[in-house]
């Protein structure tokens, strides 16, 4: 319990991990603009291209990448089907009431795959490279002109922080009241859905009590050690730019320029 | 003692109040407490201070007062000169006491060593490569540099709460408060953290403020005060504490085992001095007293306690289990090795084994929480991995307490708590009820507790509401894992009150897992030794204890009492070092006296 890995971070040492998080999400940001907005074969070409370059880059097993999408199996079968059904064209395959078969739909079809298939490779790339530590700090440093309209960016990485921390503590803890309330003759298994869940008040409201106490315990902690706020505060490991990330960020331009160019070129 | 007369004052409280208001729903009040009534004292730079008291006593609302997170009703506090009510204080007296607390989990807020530790620094705003520095010293004077890039989740409790004592050095503090950093950690532990602050003391001159209710932890302090009730009871040097034994009694706390002995002594009428506080003292006085023993012949060992031979079918049996956790994946553990044990009826097991040996799994076997990997168990002969066996059956007759069980109340009332168990056993309402009323007597909580909420109970109570929910169900082996953890000393007596009562009058199995050999040596008749999953040893306690060296090589201990006889020995005093308690150390010494002034 006390090994859960949040996230999914996967420890290697490769090119894609040591950019800055800053521009890991920028890249994540421009990708997904210009893979919406450029719908040239050319234009997915290109994408897919960037794609390998950067899935080989990684160093990570492509098997895991692959598992990502795993998650949205259900997201993409299901727009096929309605993509498929319900999209009007001339070319019809097949014809049945407002259900209609079309080479339109079809094409369409392929495409959301496509991008999508793509946009979730690209950001569990992401995920995989940056620990969530980092990915917080990243937010953190990129989101910071939203404190100009009262977002309060310090204090949400903050609690990104602590929670990362936390998770493993109470997620062992649950499983401790689990096994002691079963040991008071409590039986999760049995019983109809509402049954069940009304045999979970013994295991959430010591888990709830618990949580309080940690967080003002935590608390105090912290105002003992003179946390307040984001205000006047240094860091100990802040992100700073190294050479390779202006790389990175010349490369985006060049990408970005390339694909409006695409885009006009191919009209 | 030079450098503290001429140091200056550090901490100054006068007349300290601090009241605890209860308000009813209207906002009128209900009742005043006083937390801290009319507490005085001083602190010196580089003195290394403790304050003991049992739980309630207000030690803990004090310490927060030196650290500016509570402000005082009336008097004052200076630190360093600043005082705690002005505002603009605050963040300056905050990085000049630090505070270290109880909980090693809940002060920790990142996912790393090292940035745990420079949480303070960032706060305060110092310079990154500072606070690199900073961390590194840090580190290295708690002695955990070489875990800087771990995880806090795995480390064990002593070494989390050296972490959290670097992190308060990184702030440069004057003086580090600590709030019951020991109450949840083992003796190794324990013994980490006390060495560590000592050396902080005598090599970097921080004045370290302990608050603490184990009393080998004020041994070596420059000044102790007792706490009573929101007062300071007794103050001053270690000699001129302990040698008030009754006061301290009376303030819930115990006092070390040399001052312990040499006050039974002194009731049998020897003639003791005062300021014998440690073993080594009290052996080097003693083997003076006998400077040529006369009596050669050791008196015959006496087995005190009544071991009649139990015998019958065991109750519970073991037979070659192993367990090991999630088989099959990269965290696969072999938690259990080739295991056999018999428990019998009316027995009372201690359990022994450092953090993290298997004890904790092995009792979760005993009512089928874990079932093993390979080998059998049976309860009455009957196998319980068998698959169409009762485990709910079984879970009733073999309750187990979980350590801290009061984590697990969730009622609205303490009866109704209680009677979660028998309800789950599918007993009606009524007589759930009656159950859970017998179980509160058992642990001495009368009619007037069935109604309140039961956190608001204080931590014994709690714990004892938790044990009837236990008993509630009527088992017929108790299974404890750290009954007392955390608990101060008035609470343990009562704790073990209640469970020698369960094993006299109701003829009880049970079955202990406890870090105290001293409690280990009172009340357990038989002992069994886990070690990295496997079972070492099984014996009665004089047996056990009577092999010091084997069990320090598995990270434990004897009792106090065998090393203090042992070291008798030693000296060529003929002693039985087969003892087990205090009184019966006493006694022996009283014969031995007898015997060389008789010849």
């Amino acid at each position: 319990m006390k090994d859960i890995t949040l996230g999914q971070y996967y420890p290697a040492d490769s090119l894609i991990h040591r950019f800055d998080p800053r521009v890991k999400l920028l890249a994540l940001a421009i990708y997904t603009i210009f893979l919406f907005w450029v719908d040239s074969l050319a234009g997915y070409v290109c994408n897919i291209i960037v794609l390998a370059i950067v899935t080989g880059l990684t160093r990570v097993p492509v098997k895991k990448i692959v598992k990502g999408i795993r998650s949205i199996l259900f997201l993409l079968l299901f727009s096929i089907v309605f993509t498929v059904l319900f999209t009007k064209g001339d070319d019809v395959i097949f014809n049945y009431g407002i259900l209609s078969i079309t080479w339109q739909g079809i094409f369409l079809a392929v495409k959301i795959c496509l991008r999508i298939f793509m946009l979730i490779m690209m950001s569990t790339i992401l995920t995989l490279s940056t620990t969530p530590a980092d990915l917080a700090d990243g937010l953190e440093k990129s989101c910071h002109v939203l404190t100009k309209v009262h977002v309060p960016v310090h204090e949400i990485a903050m609690m990104i922080t602590i929670a990362l921390r936390f998770i493993p503590i109470l997620m062992e803890e649950t499983e401790k009241i689990i096994r002691a309330q079963k040991a008071r003759g409590a039986d999760f298994e049995s019983g109809s859905f509402i049954q069940k869940a009304k045999k979970l008040v013994p295991i959430f409201i010591p888990l709830m009590i618990s949580s309080m106490k940690r967080s003002t315990d935590l608390a105090m902690a912290m105002e003992a050690r003179c946390y307040r706020g984001g205000e006047g505060r240094t860091k100990m490991k802040p992100l700073q730019y190294q050479g390779r990330d202006k790389w990175a960020y010349l490369c985006f331009i060049l990408y970005a320029v390339w694909m409006i160019g695409l885009k006009i070129i191919w009209k | 003692m030079e450098r503290s007369i001429q140091s200056s004052i550090l901490v100054e409280i006068k007349n300290l109040i601090h009241k605890f208001v209860e308000k009813d729903e209207e906002g009128s009040i209900l009742e005043e407490k006083y937390a801290v009534s009319d507490v005085s004292l001083d602190v010196k730079k580089g003195d290394f201070i403790v304050i003991l008291g049992h739980n309630g006593s207000g030690k803990s609302t004090l310490a927060k007062h030196i650290n500016a997170l509570l402000k005082p009703d009336s008097g004052t506090i200076f630190v360093n000169g600043m005082d705690t009510r002005e505002d603009e204080n605050v963040w300056q007296i905050r990085q000049s006491a630090g505070m270290v607390f109880q909980n090693p989990d809940n002060q920790m807020v990142a996912p790393v060593v090292e940035e745990d530790v420079g949480f303070g620094p960032e706060n305060l705003g110092v310079l990154t490569e500072d606070i690199w520095k900073r961390v590194e010293s840090a580190l290295k004077s708690v002695g955990m540099i070489e875990y800087r890039k771990h995880s806090p989740s795995r480390l064990s409790g002593g070494q989390k709460q050296r972490v959290a004592i670097a992190g308060i050095l990184a702030m440069k503090p004057d003086c580090i408060v600590l709030d019951e950093p020991t109450a949840m950690l083992d003796p190794g532990g324990r013994k980490e953290v006390l060495n560590t602050l000592h050396e902080l003391n005598q090599t970097e001159q921080v004045t370290i403020i302990l608050i603490t209710h184990h009393m080998e932890e004020a041994l070596e302090a420059d000044r102790i005060f007792v706490m009573k009730e929101g007062k300071i009871l007794i103050q001053g040097t270690p000699v001129e504490v302990f040698s008030q034994y009754d006061s301290i009694k009376s303030a819930g706390l115990d006092v070390p085992l040399a001052v312990e002995i040499s006050h039974l002594l002194r009731d049998k009428g020897y003639d003791i001095p005062q300021n014998l506080l440690t073993r080594q003292e009290l052996v080097r006085w003693l083997k003076q007293e006998f400077e040529s023993p006369i009596r050669e012949k050791p008196l015959k060992p006496r087995e005190h306690r009544n071991l009649e031979q139990k015998k019958g079918q065991p109750v519970l049996s073991m037979k070659n289990v192993d367990y090991i956790y999630s088989p099959d994946s990269i965290y696969c553990k072999h938690a259990l090795r080739q295991v056999s044990l018999d428990i019998y009826q009316g027995e009372w097991i201690g359990i022994i084994g450092h953090t993290g040996s298997g004890k904790s799994t092995l009792i979760q076997h005993f009512n089928g929480l874990n079932l093993p990997t390979s080998g059998k168990i049976y309860f009455h002969g009957q196998d319980i991995v068998e698959k169409d066996y009762d485990l709910s059956s079984l879970r009733r007759k073999v309750g187990v307490v979980f350590q801290y069980p009061e984590h697990q109340l969730f009622e609205t009332t303490v009866l109704r708590d209680v009677s979660y168990g028998p309800r789950n056993l599918g007993c009606g309402e009524q007589e759930a009820e009656k159950q859970a009323k017998q179980a509160l007597a058992l642990v001495g909580m009368g009619e007037k507790y069935y109604e309140l909420s039961p956190f608001s109970l204080s931590g014994g109570e709690k714990r004892r509401v938790a044990i009837a929910g236990i008993l509630a169900m009527k088992p017929e082996v108790l299974v404890l894992d750290e009954p007392t953890a955390a608990l101060d000393p008035r609470g343990r007596d009562e704790i073990f009150g209640i469970l020698k009562a369960l094993h006299e009058e109701e003829k009880l199995t049970i079955v202990l897992v406890s870090h105290s050999m001293e409690d280990m040596a009172k009340y357990a008749e038989r002992i069994i030794v886990i070690n990295e999953g496997e079972k070492i040893m099984d014996g009665t306690p004089a047996d056990i204890f009577g092999q010091p060296q084997k069990l320090e090589k598995m990270g434990l201990a004897a009792p106090e009492i065998t090393y203090l006889m042992e070291e008798l020995k030693q000296e060529g005093l003929p002693v039985n070092t087969h003892l087990l308690t205090a009184s019966e150390g006493a006694e022996e010494i009283a014969m031995l006296w007898n015997g060389v002034r008789k010849s």
